[in-house]
């Protein structure tokens, strides 16, 4: 795995990444052992509480997760596999950070346009495609979309000012 | 033979011409979704699901299902002629299948894999129609105590037959179980673990978590292995297709073990994959051929998509008996059996048998339809897979969204498929399994159900899950799985200590 660039150094161990999420999964049963307590976990009046079946989800989900902490920390075997590598991780966040923009322009410009504009962006971005390749596909995949879903199936997708604008 | 005369009726159902068009529409989805990654048969039919919520049930489910089938022989294209496989079933398919392609045999490769798929599925579906009824009629006299056992057994037969570290099976499927619990309590009308958001009330969609899980962390996968698409051009005619299926019967042993393994696998939920390589390592143990494997043998073709193709069908067998899905996207089908009133389960059989015959006979047509539309239009799909991923990727983000946002026309639930998809990438990174988290949050509510009935019979008593020698038994078979890889273990240990003391055994 290693070649020795910097392109491949490692960002995170598996073993950190393990231990990270196990306790995190730790944390989520606490919470969910916690809200059944509050809910009841007992036996009611009228048979098991709201809680009953909760608390044992989240009691096996906290047994389960301390042991794979227990595995990984008492195992050193995972520190020297990266979980993710620099180069890696800039190509993943090349995605994602794209999409969560997109998302959030969703709720002000609706989905048509923020979607123009995302595929447009990250054609022109991660692909370098000149211009002319751009605009056909940014623009006709919205527009199938819109056809498909506004038309002819009459489910209502979220929109913006722009569709506004033509009376949609 | 009560069963023919009812097929015979599924087929009357199919007359319909608009189902015949549904049928061909969603094979062909099928196929495109099964070749482009990120898109996949569960995310797939979850994205489409709230378009089919206008249509009849039994147009949509077939419709669904045929997307499904078609998935199924998509994933062999891109095995094939890209040595990527479009599905994780088909990763068998590209240690034979790829090197046949580079030798210039891609159709041979082909059309083996589509025809051992067929085969596989038209066995899978034999045993469907023959057993369904069978099993739904047995299934009749369950009580509550019962059904929770054989959810049970679903569960711990993940433990115990997944290849992952049991502890974050278990961790993976109680978080499946936890969301499901989120929301309003049908029982008791309490709200749990809302903390007082009003978002939290609806609970976490399995659609969503489906879309997330799958579509967004298969895209961030796989643009972290910077994929470029190189793929061998793929030339398929009538003389390749009729000399490849003179060839075939001569590996009638390999394609009935693949679909024998397969059915097995599609029932028990141990899935397509492990079907595949299963079947493909024991084609590999029993072959004359065996050094040629890896190195481009038709056999090697044959064995995992058989399973494969079994085992993805063979699924949707205790979906409909029982209400448990033997596969994410047989539990996403039985979401939307759900969503459309339809109560899955042994009464299906009895109150919606046009339903469910037409279903039956859609699986018999579905796979026909499917073969001839793979066979002849490969090149087209194959080309779709040279567009770049720079262009594929955000159009898949897209259609994501899009199909995250109809399932309660919520902003919220975009965002929670982002999130889901982070969730999904990391968990995959980390070999935490996708499928029981998928599949305790569909039949989370359904579970909780049954184990409180059960108790409200018994007050409390567990006693009740040994109370007759049915329940017993299986609860007792769910347990055996649960702690199979504890018993696997000491049995290895104990192997090693008469084998003369020496600890050479690796301990997982």
């Amino acid at each position: 795995m290693e070649h020795g660039t910097q392109n491949n150094d490692p960002v995170v161990s598996n073993r950190t990444m393990e231990i990270v999420v196990a306790g995190l999964f730790a944390l989520v049963a606490l919470v969910v052992m916690a809200d059944s307590i509050r809910v009841g976990n007992g036996w009611g009046a009228d048979g098991p509480k709201a809680g009953y079946f909760p608390f044992y989800v989240g009691l096996i989900m906290l047994v389960s997760s301390l042991a794979t902490l227990a595995v990984n920390i008492l195992r050193h075997s995972g520190e020297r596999t990266a979980f993710v590598e620099k180069q890696q991780l800039g190509l993943v966040l090349q995605v994602l950070v794209p999409s969560v923009v997109f998302v959030i322009l969703t709720g002000f410009l609706g989905i048509y346009l923020s979607a123009v504009l995302f595929i447009a962006f990250f054609m022109h971005w991660v692909g370098k495609y000149p211009v002319r390749t751009i605009l056909p596909v940014a623009i006709l995949v919205p527009a199938v979309l819109f056809v498909m879903f506004e038309i002819w199936f009459l489910v209502p997708l979220p929109k913006g000012p722009v569709e506004a604008m033509f009376g949609f | 033979m009560e069963a023919l005369g009812s097929l015979i009726h599924g087929f009357g159902v199919l007359a319909d011409p608009m189902n015949i068009a549904y049928m061909f529409i969603g094979i062909t989805l099928g196929v495109l979704i099964g070749v482009l990654p990120g898109l996949g048969g569960a995310n797939g039919v979850a994205i489409l699901l709230p378009l089919t919520f206008s249509m009849s049930p039994t147009s949509a489910i077939i419709m669904l299902s045929c997307i499904y089938w078609g998935a199924l022989f998509g994933g062999a294209i891109t095995s094939v002629l890209f040595n990527i496989p479009g599905e994780p079933w088909s990763v068998a398919t590209t240690f034979d299948g790829h090197p046949m392609a580079q030798k210039g045999h891609a159709g041979e490769a082909l059309t083996a894999a589509f025809t051992s798929s067929f085969f596989g599925a038209f066995v899978a579906v034999l045993l469907i129609t023959f057993l369904a009824p069978v099993i739904a009629g047995f299934a009749l006299r369950f009580g509550p105590a019962e059904f929770f056992a054989v959810q049970l057994l679903t569960f711990c037969s993940f433990v115990g037959m997944g290849s992952e570290s049991p502890f974050k099976v278990l961790s993976a499927m109680m978080l499946g179980f936890a969301l499901a619990a989120v929301g309003l309590d049908s029982v008791t009308g309490e709200l749990r673990m809302t903390f007082g958001s009003v978002e939290l009330l609806r609970g976490f969609d399995f659609l969503i978590a489906v879309i997330g899980l799958f579509g967004i962390g298969e895209i961030l996968l796989t643009m972290e292995e910077g994929l470029a698409f190189k793929g061998k051009s793929a030339k398929i005619n009538a003389k390749v297709v009729w000399e490849t299926w003179k060839s075939l019967p001569r590996y009638w042993v390999t394609a009935i073990r693949g679909s024998i393994v397969g059915c097995w696998m599609g029932i028990t939920p141990g899935g397509a994959t492990p079907a595949s390589f299963m079947s493909y390592g024991l084609a590999k143990r029993f072959s004359r051929n065996r050094q040629n494997f890896g190195n481009g043998e038709v056999e090697g073709v044959v064995a995992p998509e058989t399973a494969a193709h079994a085992a993805g069908t063979s699924a949707l067998l205790p979906m409909l008996t029982l209400g448990i899905p033997g596969s994410p996207t047989a539990a996403v089908l039985l979401g939307g059996l759900l969503i459309w009133g339809l109560q899955p389960g042994p009464l299906l059989f009895v109150e919606q048998k046009e339903f469910v015959w037409g279903l039956i006979a859609s699986m018999y047509l579905g796979n026909i339809a499917g073969l001839i539309v793979v066979l002849t239009t490969v090149p087209v799909f194959a080309s779709i897979l040279r567009i770049p991923f720079s262009i594929i990727a955000p159009v898949i983000v897209v259609i994501c969204a899009v199909g995250a946002y109809t399932v309660h026309n919520a902003f919220l639930d975009i965002v929670m498929m982002l999130v889901f998809g982070v969730v999904g990438y990391v968990f995959k990174k980390l070999s935490y399994p996708l499928a029981p988290l998928v599949l305790a949050l569909v039949l989370g509510d359904m579970a909780e159900s049954s184990f409180r009935q059960a108790m409200l019979v018994s007050q409390g008593d567990l006693a009740i899950f040994w109370s007759n020698p049915l329940v017993g038994g299986i609860v007792t078979l769910a347990l055996a799985m649960l702690f199979w890889p504890l018993i696997s273990t000491l049995l290895r240990k104990r192997q090693s200590r008469q084998d003369g003391g020496t600890h050479a055994i690796p301990v997982k």
